[in-house]
């Protein structure tokens, strides 16, 4: 649709015409800011945790688990230098032998979910399929931070 | 000819000064769109609707995504 506008432009004297052809769904995806009467609504991208602790695949998961579990955290998303989500160590897999390294710890291809998702649907899916807590990406992969359910639901209930 | 660009490129644009246009309807406008972006529907794109733009700056349409 984007591009026949764009020709249109054209034909109606616009000499400088651009096409985003990812559109919208791409920039909300990148967690972009948009406006508009669902903007004011909470989604995951906002209400996930930007503080959640990271990993790498070389670490030692004893190191990791001393390192979490001091900050309060049962879980640990594993990343690689573009923060870019490899895979989750929720309470299961940060109880496994210590001198695994989080490579052959962790759960690999963890479900990622976008920033721009409503924070009501995100409680329903993630009550649904008893999600602790998931990770939200870009649409490349970056991490935005880890969403808990009990976040999820606490928010949702606020906006009922 | 339009150029097609990315997310990256939307942005540097803009920081020139261009124009974002969404050419969805307007209730998919009214709900979500980029800051700054005004709603142009495809089905309205004529004379007179483009005479709120400026020819003489960049032009960026988008709709939802590349269908």
């Amino acid at each position: 649709m984007s591009s026949r506008a764009a020709w249109r432009l054209e034909t109606l004297g616009f000499s400088e015409v651009y096409d985003y052809v990812a559109g919208k769904l791409d920039w909300m995806a990148a967690g972009r800011p948009t406006e508009g009467t669902n903007a004011a609504r909470p989604r995951a991208g906002e209400v996930s945790r930007k503080d959640v602790p990271t990993a790498r695949l070389e670490e030692r998961l004893g190191d990791v688990r001393e390192r979490v579990l001091a900050v309060g955290w049962r879980a640990v998303v594993v990343t690689n230098d573009e923060r870019v989500v490899l895979g989750l160590l929720r309470a299961k897999e940060l109880d496994k032998d210590p001198d695994l390294p989080i490579e052959q710890a962790m759960r690999p291809g963890p479900s990622t979910f976008r920033p721009y998702v409503a924070i009501k649907e995100m409680a329903e899916f993630m009550t649904g399929h008893q999600l602790d807590s998931s990770p939200v990406t870009t649409s490349d992969g970056r991490l935005v931070g880890l969403l808990l359910q009990e976040d999820a639901i606490r928010t949702a209930g606020e906006q009922a | 000819m339009p150029k097609e660009i990315d997310r990256d490129q939307v942005q540097q644009l803009l920081d020139r000064g261009a124009q974002l246009v969404e050419v969805l309807p307007a209730d998919e406008y009214e709900e979500d769109h980029l800051v700054g972006a005004i709603n142009l529907p495809l089905r309205r794109l004529d004379k007179e609707a483009v005479d709120t733009l400026d020819r003489t700056r960049p032009v960026i349409v988008y709709c939802w995504d590349t269908a």
